[in-house]
């Protein structure tokens, strides 16, 4: 199976961002959630799925800039730890992960009415990611030619095909798995590289997990 | 690899390769491809001297190594165009200012002097700081695109310079800024920027051991015993003198010294009168090292730097803080305030620790001093960092990636 050739190459893409500073801000708990509520999407997906790929290489403790604003810069650990505990790999659309956020911080506020109103030491700046794709000219047309052109993925084009996929796709899945699966036929492979947990592995760490699964495939 | 300075070349990018590895040059390259032969102008008010002409000098020859045609020009002006330049620097900083008429005067007919005197026919045109930001005027309907490329801190300026600049900015396509705290309220997208070191320059490059030991050693400094450090410009802003008081507190329990480095104190009439306040508040005490560097000091303050236990910044205002940069690329665990662009850089618990006075700041160093492996793993994390976000590599790709998202 491992020697399959596909029908359509897999294509390395890799992505580049720039922040374009929004013009919300929040003092207080209260105003983060007006802002989580009026924000953009790229917003919300610049503190969570961006910020995630942009501090791989923090790999305890660091989820999102919602929750880290919460403990650095409101001393609110209980707070921090129920945004750190929403896993963006749980979700495919921006939307949901938005009313999740929104929740958190209501069921807060509601709870320590007080402290929602309570300034922090410093503000926290909604940003929002501004997305350039550009491919690689890299294409792999087998396993062995992608296990070889994995080595040369770096970490924003890793980040794109494993994490932000899930949001282009709208599946709990990833680029990655997903051509094993429909133009190599390998479902456990698929699987296997999808659990790969990319919030306590850095991206090296994840790309290096993924390429043991496939030298183990290989050599089946 | 020795401890003299070396005569400034061209670095390639193929230099940065033993650093970032080749997958981030090779995806430099690949973002920079559909911009091959697209004209950039960079334009700025000084050639040498000066963070800003430090960046471009190492930013144009790497943006032309990738293919496009960039080009460098840098405005001129009588001595009456910059004493007005400088003071709306100062004010557009928030320090007082009582602008005359004439001085916007001065400004505006300089501007059109060297709109006279430039091309401005670029694809992209990137206007540094406030001083160009009128030639604005130069441009010719809707070809290219302009973008104002501010490095100060806007977070409060002065509104009389601010109001006179503002229409001029609103004319950009965008604007670019080094921190979110520092951007305005106008009508165009503003963009975030970080300002960058570059790994391979003499304040930043690895030294041998033995060049950090002599260089600690010419200095009288004890490498037996912990040294908490800032590097930094004898400023009031920099807060030496609470960098003082948090050291004294810490001395209570561990036997350590001090080393506060810095330059601009001959040059600067403010730097000498604050070097003498911090050496009346040592009170000769022979553990704190007061060094006043000279400018070319760049191998001595990168040795410094790595001679270090702990590097402080406790700046009660701060720009974007390159000397934080600094220190985390060096791997050293930093203490820092929680003000202008350091947390950006310090993520608190991650890759340093953050303080909001002189009894925190004492706190965390002794608490880092207590705990060296977290000191470590916060300085190897602070790297990593760096190495991310803050280098002339992430520079260039942010460049890139603007001029393709605009185009």
């Amino acid at each position: 199976m491992a020697l399959a050739r596909a029908h359509r190459p897999f294509q390395f893409v890799t992505a580049s961002y720039i922040t374009r500073i929004e013009r919300q801000r929040a003092l207080t708990v209260g105003e983060l959630r007006d802002g989580l509520e009026s924000c953009s999407d790229e917003s919300i997906f610049h503190h969570t799925f961006q910020s995630l790929g942009q501090h791989h290489f923090l790999t305890e403790g660091f989820s999102n800039d919602f929750a880290q604003w919460a403990l650095a810069g409101l001393n609110r650990p209980r707070l921090a730890e129920q945004l750190a505990g929403l896993d963006v790999r749980a979700y495919c659309s921006l939307s949901d992960l938005r009313v999740d956020l929104l929740r958190v911080v209501d069921d807060f506020c509601r709870t320590y009415p007080d402290e929602a109103v309570r300034e922090a030491f410093e503000a926290f700046h909604f940003c929002a990611s501004v997305e350039v794709t550009v491919p690689l000219g890299r294409e792999a047309w087998t396993l062995e030619e992608f296990r070889a052109l994995l080595e040369r993925c770096g970490h924003a084009s890793f980040h794109f095909h494993f994490l932000v996929s899930r949001l282009r796709l709208q599946l709990e899945s990833n680029d990655f798995s997903q051509w094993f699966v429909e133009e190599l036929g390998l479902e456990r492979l698929a699987q296997l590289a999808n659990r790969i947990d990319i919030v306590t592995h850095t991206l090296d760490g994840a790309k290096a997990t993924l390429a043991r699964l496939i030298d183990r495939e290989l050599a089946a | 690899m020795t401890g003299a300075a070396t005569a400034p070349r061209a670095m390639t990018l193929d230099d940065y390769v033993p650093l970032l590895g080749p997958q981030e040059i090779d995806e430099l390259r690949a973002i920079a491809a559909p911009l091959a032969g697209r004209s950039v102008q960079m334009v700025n008010s000084t050639a040498v001297g000066g963070g800003v002409a430090e960046i471009l000098n190492r930013l144009i020859p790497l943006i032309q190594e990738l293919g496009l045609a960039p080009r460098w020009d840098v405005m001129t002006g009588g001595n009456d165009f910059f004493e007005v330049t400088k003071a709306f620097h100062n004010a557009l900083h928030g320090g007082p200012y009582d602008p005359r008429p004439q001085d916007f005067e001065t400004f505006l007919a300089y501007s059109e002097q060297n709109r006279a005197r430039l091309a401005f026919d670029a694809e992209f045109t990137v206007i540094h700081d406030p001083q160009p930001a009128a030639l604005i005027d130069a441009r010719s309907g809707t070809s290219g695109h302009w973008i104002w490329r501010c490095h100060i801190d806007l977070s409060r300026p002065n509104r009389d310079v601010w109001e006179f600049l503002r229409p001029f900015v609103c004319r950009y396509d965008g604007a670019l800024f080094s921190a979110p705290d520092f951007a305005r309220q106008l009508p165009i997208p503003q963009y975030l920027v970080y300002p960058c070191i570059d790994p391979l320059s003499d304040k930043n490059r690895d030294l041998e051991p033995e060049t950090v030991a002599a260089i600690a050693d010419r200095f009288g400094i004890d490498r037996a015993r912990p040294i908490v450090a800032q590097i930094s410009r004898f400023d009031r802003l920099k807060d030496p003198i609470g960098v003082l008081r948090a050291y004294q507190i810490v001395k209570r329990y561990t036997d350590l010294q001090l080393v506060l480095a810095g330059g601009g104190a001959s040059d600067d009439p403010e730097g000498e009168s604050v070097l003498a306040e911090v050496r009346d508040a040592a009170e000769g005490d022979p553990d704190v090292h007061i060094l006043s560097l000279p400018p070319w000091s760049a191998i001595e303050i990168n040795a410094l730097q790595r001679a270090s236990t702990i590097i402080v910044q406790k700046s009660l205002r701060e720009g974007f803080g390159l000397t934080v940069t600094e220190a985390l690329w060096k791997k050293q665990p930093v203490v820092a305030s929680a003000v202008g662009g350091i947390p950006a850089q310090v993520i608190h618990k991650h890759t340093g620790l953050l303080a909001h006075s002189v009894e925190g700041t004492a706190y965390q160093i002794r608490f880092l001093l207590s705990h060296p492996a977290l000191a470590r793993k916060l300085g190897e994390q602070g790297h990593e960092h760096v190495r991310e976000h803050f280098l002339i590599t992430s520079n260039v790709r942010r460049y890139l990636t603007l001029f393709l998202g605009m185009s």
